[in-house]
């Protein structure tokens, strides 16, 4: 068994008086990819986006209860927020590539952690694309706007990007849901060929994807954490009924 | 039967609105560009107006307008840019905010000649600048801060969260995030916001002759001589010629020279605009 990387101990998370995510408690090992799954607004996102404090954004949340990285509090009082992120990069789920150049969407992270030299840059830059899949299709024209790429080319420039600053672990909500079926496969591919050096955790509707690429699957429902295991043994033997329902379309 | 010309007459009504503001704007240009044009010399543009010679000549008065328009820009951009930004992105009091933006709606619209009043008071008077360029171009950089406040909040709204979202998880401090994604993405609404105000300065007569004087005299061109000067702008000199002079032919000049004038500083913003906006885009 891997090493766990991320863990949840009755963390509870409120939206005002939404109660949107109650006494989880989960362990996220390393080099896995762990999906996500449940009816739409089960707090699949919710818990994604507690991982890298996303939800700070938004006015009037609450979060009780422990989520560690690599043993440290996440919610931590003196926990630099920016360096969290830096570590736990996110894919969202429609592609939202800035509207410069490829290669300056690219180059933004390690720019913004401080990185001027060119030459380290091209190469960060390269390297990046390389990993995303990407790299044959836009290496000649890099210096181009990045908003006339596909929708599909725009998310793994997306996956570039936040490959550059070099991150741990990289969560993915839904990000295949608004691309055709070829990108999904690509991104498909490309998740299950990087997490050798990642850790992946996706949000995904689409159970069949859950199947395909994950190694672990959590099941949410109604802000609860239902199931999680083994993705194989949960979609052949689940041990909750309501995960049974789930997984074999009786609702959601 | 009815439906189709209920549509006949709507698209109608509306085509006659567009025509006759399309219709109007070009024959007060044409017009004012047909009357003036003929009074434009070399001599028009390159001497100040000379009793002995019987001569009349405008460039103090270009040179003043281009001085009123830098500097009160100067003054305005800035500071509102940073204001909206503190509102739009910082502030977290809702009523404050709110506050502040229906004042400056309201500021945007009081007439100038109550703005006159504060550049005598606090400018010309208080801080001693008395009627100068430099007191009428600062009480004119107070008249225009709200429209490039308000602009600039607008602008800076419409910025998708998903940008924002997309700077922040690669674990970009808000700070950052603002200065290389959102402005970036605002400088056509601030832009606009400028050409409003620009607009707007160019056309103000009144706060100048309180507070920055009538001189049609020649003035030096170093920056520092021109602040401490009074002097008047095209549109004050346009105002002297017609109603104290009732010399129209010059007015006209004056005014075909102010509409050209404009439209190559809206041009040269949008262009500035544009090659600011590929500068930090890269
Ligand atoms: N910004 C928000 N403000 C208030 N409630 C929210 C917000 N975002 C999500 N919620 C609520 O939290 C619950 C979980 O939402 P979410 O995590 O987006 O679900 P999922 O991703 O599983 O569809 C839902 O009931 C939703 O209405
Ligand atoms: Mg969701």
């Amino acid at each position: 068994m891997a090493e766990t990387i991320l863990s949840a101990r009755n963390l509870d998370f409120y939206y005002g008086e939404t109660h949107a995510l109650k006494d989880i408690c989960l362990d996220i090992p390393e080099h896995n990819i762990t999906a996500l799954i449940g009816p739409s607004g089960c707090g699949k996102s919710t818990f994604l986006r507690t991982i890298n404090r996303m939800n700070d954004l938004i006015e009037g949340v609450r979060v009780t209860g422990s989520l560690t990285y690599r043993g440290a509090e996440i919610y931590a009082p003196d926990r630099d927020v920016t360096e969290l992120r830096k570590n736990i990069g996110m894919v969202f789920q429609k592609p939202n590539p800035f509207p410069m150049s490829i290669y300056d969407n690219v180059a933004y992270g390690p720019r913004t952690h401080g990185i001027r030299a060119k030459a380290k840059l091209d190469d960060i830059v390269e390297r990046s694309l390389r990993d995303a899949a990407i790299w044959d299709e836009v290496k000649d024209r890099l210096k181009k706007n990045a908003l006339g790429l596909s929708g599909g080319q725009q998310q793994r420039l997306c996956i570039a990007r936040a490959l550059a600053v070099k991150p741990d672990v990289l969560l993915m909500d839904e990000s295949t849901s608004a691309l055709d079926p070829i990108s999904t496969s690509r991104i498909e591919d490309l998740a299950m060929e990087l997490k050798k050096d990642y850790t992946i955790v996706i949000v995904t509707h689409n159970m069949q994807q859950a199947v395909r690429i994950s190694d672990r699957t959590a099941f949410f429902l109604l802000g609860e954490l239902i199931e999680f295991g083994d993705t194989e043994k949960m979609f052949s033997q689940p041990e909750d009924r309501r995960t049974e329902d789930y997984i074999t379309g009786r609702f959601g | 039967m009815r439906r189709k010309l209920y549509e006949i007459v709507g698209r109608t009504l509306l085509y006659g609105c567009a025509a006759v503001t399309a219709g109007l704007l070009l024959f007060l240009a044409g017009y004012i560009l047909f009357r003036g044009i003929g009074g434009i010399s070399w001599r028009f543009l390159s001497t100040a107006e000379s009793v002995i010679h019987g001569t009349v000549g405008i460039l103090p008065a270009i040179k003043n307008t281009v001085f009123v328009i830098l500097v009160s820009l100067a003054a305005a951009l800035p500071l509102g840019v940073g204001a909206a930004v503190y509102l739009t992105e910082y502030a977290r009091n809702r009523r404050f905010v709110a506050a502040v933006e229906f004042a400056s709606e309201t500021l945007a619209g009081i007439p100038s000649i109550i703005y006159a009043l504060v550049g005598v008071i606090l400018f010309c008077t208080a801080l001693k600048l008395q009627k100068t360029l430099l007191a009428g171009s600062l009480t004119l950089a107070i008249m225009i801060l709200p429209t490039i406040i308000r602009s600039t909040q607008e602008s800076l709204k419409t910025v998708p969260v998903s940008y924002r979202e997309g700077a922040l998880g690669l674990g970009s401090g808000k700070w950052h995030m603002i200065r290389t994604v959102v402005l970036p993405s605002s400088i056509d609404g601030i832009v606009t916001g400028c050409i409003l105000a620009v607009g707007r300065v160019v056309g103000e007569s009144a706060v100048l002759m309180y507070t920055a004087g009538m001189s049609m005299a020649m003035q030096s061109f170093s920056i520092d001589r021109l602040a401490g000067a009074s002097g008047a702008t095209l549109t004050v000199a346009l105002y002297h010629y017609a109603k104290e002079n009732a010399d129209f032919a010059v007015a006209f000049s004056i005014a075909a020279i102010l509409l050209i004038l404009t439209v190559i500083i809206n041009f040269s913003a949008s262009f500035l605009g544009r090659k600011l906006k590929e500068l930090t885009y890269g």
